[in-house]
């Protein structure tokens, strides 16, 4: 029986279940100490003074003066600080570190700060200071508008969203000595330990020897993708400067305020379209708030705007996409990455285009449904793996959308739509510039993955051994999965955008082929025992019929997209506008499910974020600060908030991809909140962004 | 954990008599549940730091009918209430606000008593108690004094318990009239009210919100309308006088003000 | 102060206002429970006390003076609900699985998927969507599938 395709036993084993897995606060080393950030009070403006209003003994004090390298944390720009030198950008941005082995003294140490106060910055339509504009021509916007039967325009909204991993991030900075040298190795909840090697790399210079351990992760969703370099840095400046391992984990509170969030955003689209339903011209400004550094914004404000324009088929497009500084919280990778915004805007906007046209809103998407061969707003000519109106039907035809629709009009139930695709892997040319490597190791019993691609629960070392196993020909209880240690495994790339299986688990598959040659009949137990161990190491090697002009931003987005169409049932309470959901349907096809059980788990879990995001989770920004940093005021759906989740899993396989398979994470998150914003409108309620809380829904009803 | 532990003191009584006796001669806050202890320590709520556990007070967890009156006692947590058939026979609607606090494990610790002493203008309990006129019965190491849970609160968070009183036992008189309870949290479970509403309809109807004052509240002007024959848009309108909901990080005075008159019309329409 | 923890007596040196969370991850070295907010919202820290399923998080270690707590540790390593959490995919990341866990174990041994949603309504997760939980729940309970499920 093939691996790939069953959903066989974890790799993972029993440990998450009996509490033996270790995560970083469950790890101690001898002679630990704690560290904690002292953080800006203000969201702008100069530190004047600093002054300690405790004893110091046994207190570990580190400020910028002690780094050596250079004090920015090396990611797309170096313009973050891993501290404060004077100015302040943000809200309780890192000014001073502090580490003592009592907690009670650490937490009770005060820090008298004096500041001068400056105007803040935030509203992101105010803002000037731009990141990164985007520009995507296709065609000629302006005459198709002219030519156009009738013109739509619509802004739409979202908001800050926060991850909410169960396990606030928390690393653990280990002194060692490598080879006579002075080093540090970072034990902790990371998705990409290679990233946080840069970032000390830059921090430290050349150096000082260092390696990042990754403990068992209790979630991520992009929280983890380039947070863990400040907190790995800080663990590492107050372990390298006390000699002793130093131990910092964020309480909840403090991980909500002063890490990243997804980007809110502003999308507002002007569309021509036809009496008969085709758009002839799509025109969209894409507005992204970045926050007070670069971080991640400029990929964000990417993938967003090659989706702005939905999963439709357009020939004149004009994507103009900017993402600009405000003085908050940097914001960051979160599952989806500019995508569920700009999808959440433009499958909105398709309702109201539908009701400008008097047409059924599922049918004027199967009219601009994109299918193969036609060209996207990058103009990239899809393949035989699109499967827009696939998914489209299925979901139509399963809910008997139609027809309920019709049934709950005069109620207060109602079903929504959403049409909607992920492209999986890095954007146009990344993945050739992020030269993954994977490496295989034949071991006395079978072989190990060596790879930097971390697990976080989506299933990466349950997959990876799936497909190793069978590409190798090897039971699957023969393949074992490394710690990601960078010091012991291949750079694979980051453990992001939905590319850990297509992308990594395609150069396992590379190394396995090889691999199997070179045993050439053998099981890897004789082939050791008789000529001992080797390693094969292979690089990604992206299709070769890619083409992406960066400067342009035209071709080849994505090597593959997966596809989904949600639908929402709904109830709106006419008392408190509560939103009740009933049902939601995802149909997603990604190629083929690896592991179907763990698949499915993506697409539940996703869908599940997908409806906090739609109804339940709002940032409430006072002084540029998360004002409700607990789990209390910030909600997350509980068991009785979901409804019940029916998901399809179909299959069109995409050739590049091992067995097949697409990549998977991050398309749930696309589909709930249109879905269920579409299923408020058809109640009548005009609503144009998330959440959608009763608040919001009451608002847009006229007093009874 | 940002509270120093080092700080704070506890003694443990094993009584109700040792309990007042301590607090006769000494200032300590007592707990129980302590479901909002360390919750108020981090925030900074909470300012003091010497404490009673009067957990192991068994004694206050009776629920019983002592004639006609309910008297649930306070350590009774809200799932001991759940369970009880007395409050199930004579208190319906505390069964329902019991269901909707927390979840589970809340609600296995979180006490009655507690609700009430904790005197927070969001407590689930308290419209329900308000609006069957429950009484609070007080006990100190050398008196014994009941004060009807309407006169029970002063003010945000104020009350006038004296500190060297425990809270012993909520008595419920009969309740005469259909009950109506609902509670609208920030979402389905572990959830702060928004608004909360009890209700007892008789010819006299007895109302009362929480999460739209200071305090939980009986609306009298309201109820003196309903019963003179108001209509529900007249009762509505009185209603805007009597609560004062503000804008917090949970929700908005306006939603709250229309959710309230909209939930008065329910209650009156679902009882009538 | 003494108490029974995971079927054998023990005895703790801990201050008696430490959280009972605190006492175990750090004295009694049992780092199965979690922290998850400390504010009794997510319910990772989930254990049980006289049998019922609280929040460690939010105890002061003077109150289990005498009581019966068990912790997820205290139900072995072999245990059906354990597997089948980890075979229904009930756990991914598995930072809430433990808390999970000790709130289902005290479900009674017919409970609807209802019961089910109430009885984990305290218990936070992020990664499941929830639907993964239950099917493990209702298979150790012997209940037919209630939710469509991929595992065969």
């Amino acid at each position: 029986m093939p691996a790939v395709g069953n959903s066989v036993a974890r790799k993972d084993g029993i440990g998450k279940a009996t509490g033996s897995a270790q995560y970083a606060d469950d790890i101690s080393f001898p002679d630990m100490i704690h560290g904690r950030t002292i953080r800006s009070t203000i969201p702008r403006g100069r530190v004047k003074s600093i002054r300690f209003d405790f004893d110091r003994a046994g207190f570990t004090i580190v400020d910028y003066r002690d780094i050596i390298g250079r004090n920015s944390v090396d990611l797309i720009e170096k313009d973050q600080p891993f501290l404060v030198e004077t100015e302040v950008r943000h809200m309780a941005e890192p000014i001073l570190l502090l580490a003592h082995e009592d907690r009670e003294r650490l937490n009770a140490a005060h820090v008298e700060i004096e500041y001068e106060e400056q105007k803040p910055l935030f509203d992101p339509e105010q803002s000037t200071e731009v990141f990164k504009k985007i520009d995507i021509v296709k065609g000629d916007v302006a005459s198709a508008l002219a030519a156009a039967d009738i013109v739509v325009e619509g802004t739409y909204r979202t908001g800050h969203q926060e991850h909410v991993y169960i396990e606030p991030n928390g690393v653990i900075a280990v002194p060692e000595e490598v080879e006579g040298r002075k080093g540090v190795a970072i034990f902790g909840s990371v998705q990409c330990p290679f990233y946080v090697i840069k970032a000390l790399r830059c921090l430290f210079g050349e150096h000082p020897p260092i390696r990042v351990i990754q403990t068992e992760t209790g979630g991520g969703f992009g929280g983890k993708e380039e947070y863990p370099s400040m907190i790995a840095g800080h663990a590492a400046l107050l372990a390298l400067k006390s000699g002793r391992p130093v131990k910092i984990i964020y309480d909840r509170t403090e991980d909500m305020v002063a890490t990243t969030k997804r980007h809110p955003s502003i999308v507002r689209h002007r569309t021509g379209v036809m009496r008969d339903g085709h758009i002839v011209a799509m025109d969209i400004d894409v507005l992204m708030d970045g926050g007070a550094y670069v971080t991640l914004s400029p990929v964000v404000l990417s993938r967003g705007c090659i989706h702005a324009a939905g999963p439709y088929r357009c020939d004149n497009v004009n994507i103009r996409g900017r993402t600009v500084f405000t003085n908050t919280p940097p914001n960051g990778a979160f599952r989806g990455f500019g995508a569920p915004q700009t999808q959440f805007a433009v499958e909105v906007h398709m309702e109201r285009i539908a009701e400008a046209l008097g047409m059924d809103s599922v049918a004027l998407r199967r009219v601009n449904a994109l299918r193969s061969g036609d060209t996207t707003a990058t103009g990239q000519t899809l393949r035989e793996d699109t499967s827009a109106i696939m998914v489209l039907d299925e979901a139509v035809r399963r809910t008997d959308f139609l027809r309920k629709r019709e049934q709950y009009k005069g109620t207060n139930r109602a079903l929504g739509l959403s049409l909607f695709y992920h492209g999986a892997g890095f954007t146009g040319s990344g993945e050739l510039h992020l030269k993954s490597r994977a490496r295989l190791e034949l071991t006395t019993t079978g072989v190990r993955i060596a790879t930097g691609s971390t697990e976080i629960g989506q299933g990466t070392r349950t997959t990876h051994a799936q497909i190793v196993s069978d590409a190798l020909g090897i039971p699957y209880e023969d393949v074992e999965v490394a710690q990601p240690d960078t010091a012991r495994v291949a750079d694979s790339g980051p453990t992001v955008a939905s590319r850990t299986c297509m992308v990594v688990g395609k150069i396992l598959e590379k190394c396995a082929i090889e691999m199997r040659l070179r045993l050439n009949g053998l099981t890897p137990a004789q082939y050791h025992a008789k000529h001992g161990a080797f390693s094969v190491e292979q690089m990604y090697e992206p299709p070769d019929w890619i083409k992406w002009d960066d400067a342009a931003y035209r071709g080849d987005a994505y090597a593959t997209y997966g596809w989904g169409c949600d639908v929402a049932e709904i109830e709106v309470n006419p008392d408190t506008f509560e939103v009740r959901p009933l049902k939601l349907t995802a149909v997603q096809e990604f190629g083929r499910p690896i592991h179907p059980a763990l698949a499915q788990g993506q697409i539940e879990g996703g869908t599940a974020q997908g409806l906090g995001y739609a109804l339940l989770e709002r940032v409430v920004m006072r002084n540029g600060a998360m004002a409700n940093s607990q789990l209390t005021n910030y909600t997350i759906p509980t068991t009785l908030d979901m409804p019940e989740v029916d998901v399809v899993m179909m299959e069109n396989p995409y050739p590049g991809g091992p067995f097949g398979a697409k990549g998977l994470g991050e398309l749930p998150m696309d589909g709930p909140a249109p879905a269920v914003v579409n299923a408020l409108r058809h109640l009548g309620l005009d609503v144009r962004e998330v959440p959608a809380t009763p608040e919001l829904i009451a608002s847009c009803t006229a007093a009874a | 954990m940002r509270t120093a532990i080092s700080e704070l003191e506890v003694r443990s009584a094993a009584s109700l008599g040792e309990a007042l006796t301590i607090l006769r001669d000494d200032q300590r806050t007592p707990i129980a549940g302590a479901t909002d202890l360390y919750v108020a320590l981090n925030f900074g709520t909470l300012e003091p730091r010497r404490f009673l556990d009067i957990w192991p007070v068994n004694e206050l967890r009776e629920i019983s009918m002592k004639g006609a009156t309910l008297s649930i006692g306070a350590l009774a947590t809200y799932t001991s209430l759940i369970r009880s058939p007395f409050v199930a026979s004579r208190l319906p609607m505390l069964v329902e606000a019991s269901r909707q606090v927390g979840g589970p494990q809340i609600q296995n610790r979180g006490t009655l008593g507690g609700n009430v002493a904790n005197a927070s203008p969001a407590g689930d309990s308290l419209p329900v108690l308000a609006a069957v006129d429950a009484v609070v019965v007080l006990r100190s190491a050398d008196a014994e004094r009941r004060v009807p849970i309407t006169k029970f609160y002063t003010g945000y968070r104020a009350t006038v318990m004296r500190s060297n009183e425990l809270i012993v036992a909520i008595e419920v008189p009969p309740v005469e009239g259909r009950q109506w309870f609902r509670k609208v949290g920030t979402r389905a479970a572990q959830a702060i009210s928004k608004i909360v509403v009890a209700g007892v309809r008789a010819e006299v109807p007895r109302i009362a919100f929480g999460s739209v004052a200071p305090t939980v509240v009986r609306v009298p002007e309201t109820e003196r309308s309903l019963a003179a024959g108001a209509t529900i848009e007249e009762a509505a309108q009185v209603l805007s006088r009597e609560i004062t909901p503000i804008d917090d990080l949970r929700s908005t005075a306006e939603y709250r003000m229309r959710v309230a008159t909209n939930l008065l019309r329910r209650f009156w329409i679902e009882t009538g | 102060m003494k108490f029974v923890l995971n079927g054998a007596s023990t005895e703790v040196n801990a201050h008696p206002m430490a959280r009972l969370l605190d006492v175990l991850r750090e004295e009694c070295g049992l780092t199965g429970t979690k922290e998850g907010c400390g504010e009794g919202e997510c319910g990772a820290c989930t254990v049980l006390v006289d049998g019922e399923p609280v929040c460690s998080c939010l105890i002061p270690v003077t109150q289990v003076e005498s009581a019966d707590v068990v912790t997820i540790e205290g139900l072995g390593d072999d245990h059906p609900l354990q597997h089948l959490f980890m075979n229904e995919v009930g756990a991914q990341c598995g930072i809430c699985t433990p808390g999970m866990i000790m709130a289902a174990i005290a479900l009674g041994p017919t409970p609807t998927l209802d019961d089910v949603k109430t009885a984990l309504a305290g218990n936070l997760c992020r990664c499941t969507g929830y639907s993964a939980i239950y099917r493990a729940v209702l298979k150790w309970r012997g209940i037919p599938d209630a939710t469509a499920s991929a595992v065969p």
